[in-house]
């Protein structure tokens, strides 16, 4: 690892000011669960890092008005085992509960994984499907609007994802197709039956641009929510990420598998 | 350079070091508490694991700094005394380990499930729960069969909390 110089905020403002300081070269480290092996690797060299585990701000679960809200600093852990979350969006919490192994869940957080968007990270094919909000420390995005690329997000410089909020569909399902040996998923589906009666599919895992909504699914489940409905679509391999796991066809294949296993298992 | 002070095993320690350096790395080379083991580097094989404020991390990917004003707990740190922790001994009784590696890592890896499963945990939620943790000699059927016998004489999360 490259040398660096720790910082500990306590407040969103503070941590926005140390970044502010840093001249683009500090990062934000939540959990730390990508940063700190990507340092290791010498991948990343920031001259700071900003560590928002100790804000207590960016924590908590509160359901009101009719939506959960989710801190961005609560860990895998705690979205997992939390009765609010699995009162209104139980598939959430299984959700949270398959990522990584118990010890990086109880580090790593929801707002490290969004403000990341690695192309094979969880939440975001979620929020996506269910039609999030990300919040943060200056205004508020949707879900669509926030995933626009590969490890790239609507972000600005000094921007922090200070929590996520949505309202809880009626049913929902989660599919990981998992590498056998990294357990990253190959391909993994959330299929959300919103509050409004529509349809929310998200991918993660296999789109070349990062996580994408898969929308032809979305209308065919939309009036019929049975695995059936996608008999007769497909999806471009020309859209899919090929690696030495499998191709590019092989995911676009994948996609179709797991969404129809996400619309079998969907539950309240 | 950063001054790091946290309570490994219940005693209160400091020392200098600097801010990239690991916890793994402050616990062996500074503390001198070995038991916890580097295996492969990559938050993988969990080799490292130690529990930091009651949970299981991996303290090769955690900076020493972060850890700073926290509690650790180690391998070092479970036993009391000359009497192993019940999952030592379910280790011992259940032939869990051969070369021993991986070992102080699984312990507590196993033991912080027990903490949050208690008597409930069966061998479905062991398995999956042990994702993080690697062991190339075993097969893991032994580890399992210690981590279900282990759970069964600890008691409830409850219990264990108040011991």
């Amino acid at each position: 690892m490259y040398e660096t110089s720790y910082q500990r905020p306590t407040s969103i403002d503070e941590a926005v000011k140390l970044l502010g300081d840093s001249d683009g070269e500090g990062k934000l480290m939540s959990g730390g669960m990508t940063l700190i092996p990507t340092m290791k690797a010498r991948l990343a060299m920031p001259t700071s890092l900003i560590d928002l585990r100790h804000v207590a701000e960016l924590k908590g679960i509160s359901f009101e008005n009719g939506r959960l809200k989710i801190g961005g600093g609560t860990t895998h852990a705690e979205i997992k085992a939390d009765a609010t979350v699995k009162q209104h969006a139980p598939t959430l919490s299984y959700l949270a509960g398959l990522i990584g192994d118990p010890a990086v869940r109880h580090m790593g957080t929801i707002g490290g994984s969004v403000a990341n968007h690695d192309p094979a990270a969880d939440y975001p094919a979620a929020l996506l499907a269910m039609g999030a909000t990300i919040h943060t420390n200056t205004r508020e995005v949707v879900a669509d609007d926030f995933f626009t690329g590969m490890f790239e997000t609507a972000l600005e410089e000094n921007e922090i994802v200070t929590a996520v909020s949505f309202e809880p569909p009626q049913a929902a399902g989660w599919e990981k197709f998992r590498n056998p040996a990294s357990r990253y998923a190959m391909a993994g589906v959330f299929v959300a039956k919103r509050a409004d009666g529509s349809v929310g599919v998200g991918v993660t895992g296999a789109g070349n641009a990062g996580v994408f909504r898969w929308k032809e699914a979305e209308s065919a489940l939309g009036s019929n929510f049975d695995g059936s409905a996608l008999d007769g679509l497909s999806l471009s391999a020309n859209d899919m990420m090929g690696d030495m796991h499998g191709s590019a066809g092989y995911r676009a294949n994948l996609v179709k598998v797991v969404t129809k296993r996400a619309v079998a298992s969907a539950k309240r | 350079m950063s001054q790091v002070s946290m309570t490994v095993n219940g005693r209160k320690v400091s020392g200098e070091c600097e801010d990239r350096t690991l916890l793994v790395h402050f616990l062996r080379d500074n503390l001198h508490l070995t038991g916890t083991h580097v295996g492969c580097d990559t938050s993988q094989c969990g080799a490292c694991v130690v529990h930091l404020d009651g949970k299981a991390i991996k303290s090769c990917t955690m900076l020493a700094v972060q850890a700073s004003g926290s509690d650790v707990t180690t391998i070092e740190g479970i036993a009391n005394g000359q009497d192993l922790n019940p999952v030592q001994t379910a280790f011992k009784e259940h032939h869990g380990l051969q070369c021993g590696f991986c070992t102080p890592g699984m312990i507590m890896t196993i033991t912080d499930m027990i903490n949050r499963h208690g008597s409930d945990l069966d061998e479905e939620t062991v398995r999956e729960e042990l994702d993080g943790n690697i062991c190339r000699c075993t097969g893991y059927h032994n580890i399992v069969k210690a981590a279900l016998d282990a759970a069964s004489k600890m008691g409830t999360p409850q219990q264990v909390a108040a011991e």
